[in-house]
């Protein structure tokens, strides 16, 4: 055998709660991380990923507690992000039982964060997330892309997808993959929400330029995208949200739909 | 049953030691060997890099691994943990631990590095930390190096990564699993209760 393909619920969580696509269903246990956290990994999720969106000073503390409660219920591995700008941010989180610690914008103000973690804590803890885009205004040193209706690179974007750096995501990964990063967590902007699949072509560019595992995370809205995704690059993992929050035969269901499509998947 | 944890200063031991109460067992975080042995047994920890890790042990220990455990404290090493065990790693430049015969070598660049998800074992030989797991079982792996010992006799269950890569190791009271153990789910749970037998003994 070989490895699997990794299916990774991802939970936004804000204030201690999770916020995404939960409400209008199971009301009473829907917004408790925890709960959702026992809930993925007891349905078969190979990892778990929680995206802290509250990213600022004073709810560190809730982070911090949150991570342990989740560390305490569930035994596969899951990644912690948001608003970790320093060595401190991401020691807190590890040291709290999170297995790998999520980099974005605190990685591209400050690259040798990405180095430092790395020797610290090993580079397998060390994940950076990179929010990609399209621009069609295109410029010297850029990775250029054709589907048809032009060119267009791969613009990194920080700040939750609001801030655009000019850099482009194909250097940018190949960069985070030579300072140490272990896995790149990919997320297009222009996939993000639609329900219409993976990027393929942002997915492909980046896991052929890169030597360490990549997670294709946006535009997921049934088990066949991931078939797709998996199917048309070398990706390792996929991320989705909306299709655990609602489906209602779980992350094994859409496993079992993986696996019938000759997915290596963990069953 | 205590049971201790050799922490090397970097480590992420909180889901170690979670499943180790979980399973019943009292769990006491050490820095240092010079303290009295009153434990069931040890478990060297998977985080970190080689060389920092065997400096932690010098540093902070005037006594050696081998004076702390004997040839009778059962102890467990996972991933880092169990390359530890072996005379030298092509991570660093320190010497390990050299209580199994072999070495530990960087794994082939033909497949992506880090081994990262969830690989099957292939069951070679029944022994200790195996019983009641099952062939073919998924276990979680994140490392970018591998084992080889001197002699394949250690080695009771193997993953392929591009190549066999030595997966469960077992030798006298030293009991080695490259992946770990405490992030596989309900298989990992098996193994970690199947250590805690052996340190009731």
């Amino acid at each position: 055998m070989t490895l699997t393909k990794r299916i990774i619920p991802c939970l936004d969580v804000k204030d201690g709660r999770v916020v995404k696509g939960l409400h209008f269903e199971s009301i009473k246990d829907a917004g408790d991380p925890v709960e959702l956290a026992q809930k993925y990994s007891d349905e078969g999720a190979d990892e778990l990923v929680f995206l802290d969106i509250t990213a600022s000073d004073e709810q560190r503390k809730t982070l911090k507690d949150l991570v342990r409660a989740v560390a305490s219920v569930i035994n596969i591995p899951f990644t912690v992000g948001g608003g970790v700008k320093s060595v401190d941010d991401a020691r807190n989180i590890l040291l709290n039982g999170a297995d790998k610690v999520g980099i974005n914008t605190g990685a591209i103000n400050n690259p040798t964060i990405i180095t430092e973690l790395a020797d610290l804590f090993g580079r397998q803890c060390v994940v950076v997330a990179i929010d990609a885009k399209r621009n069609y205004l295109t410029k010297p040193g850029v990775t250029l892309f054709d589907e048809g209706n032009g060119q267009f690179w791969f613009e990194v974007f920080i700040f939750g997808g609001k801030k655009g750096t000019g850099l482009d995501a194909i250097s940018w990964a190949k960069k985070s993959n030579s300072l140490g990063a272990g896995e790149i967590l990919l997320t297009s902007i222009d996939a993000d929400g639609t329900k219409n699949g993976y990027d393929v072509t942002l997915t492909k560019a980046v896991v052929d330029s890169v030597s360490i595992p990549v997670i294709a995370s946006g535009g997921c809205g049934e088990s066949s995208h991931m078939v797709d995704i998996f199917k048309k690059s070398d990706v390792d993992a996929a991320l989705a949200a909306t299709i655990f929050h609602y489906n209602t035969y779980g992350v094994n269901g859409v496993k079992k739909d993986l696996r019938d499509k000759s997915i290596p998947v963990r069953l | 049953m205590k049971v201790a944890i050799f922490d090397y200063g970097a480590g992420n031991i909180f889901s170690l030691k979670n499943s180790l109460e979980s399973a019943g067992a009292t769990v006491d975080v050490i820095t240092s060997f010079d303290v009295e042995n009153t434990y069931s047994g040890l478990l060297l920890p998977g985080v970190g890099n080689f060389d920092p890790a065997m400096n932690s042990i010098a540093k902070h220990s005037k006594l050696s691994f081998t004076d702390f455990v004997g040839n009778s404290t059962p102890v467990l090493g996972i991933c880092l943990g169990m390359e530890m065990f072996f005379e030298k790693s092509q991570e660093g430049v320190e010497p390990g631990l050299n209580v199994i015969p072999g070495e530990v070598i960087v794994l082939p660049n033909t497949m992506k590095v880090p081994h990262m998800g969830w690989n099957s074992l292939q069951i070679k030989k029944s022994g200790v930390i195996l019983e009641g797991v099952d062939e073919n079982s998924w276990v979680y792996f994140v490392h970018s190096y591998r084992a080889k010992p001197f002699s394949d006799d250690v080695i009771t269950a193997q993953s392929f990564h591009g190549i066999s890569v030595p997966a469960v190791v077992e030798s006298g009271n030293f009991y080695g699993t490259q992946f770990h153990p405490e992030k596989s789910g309900d298989v990992g749970k098996i193994m970690i209760n199947n250590f805690l037998n052996v340190c009731k003994r």
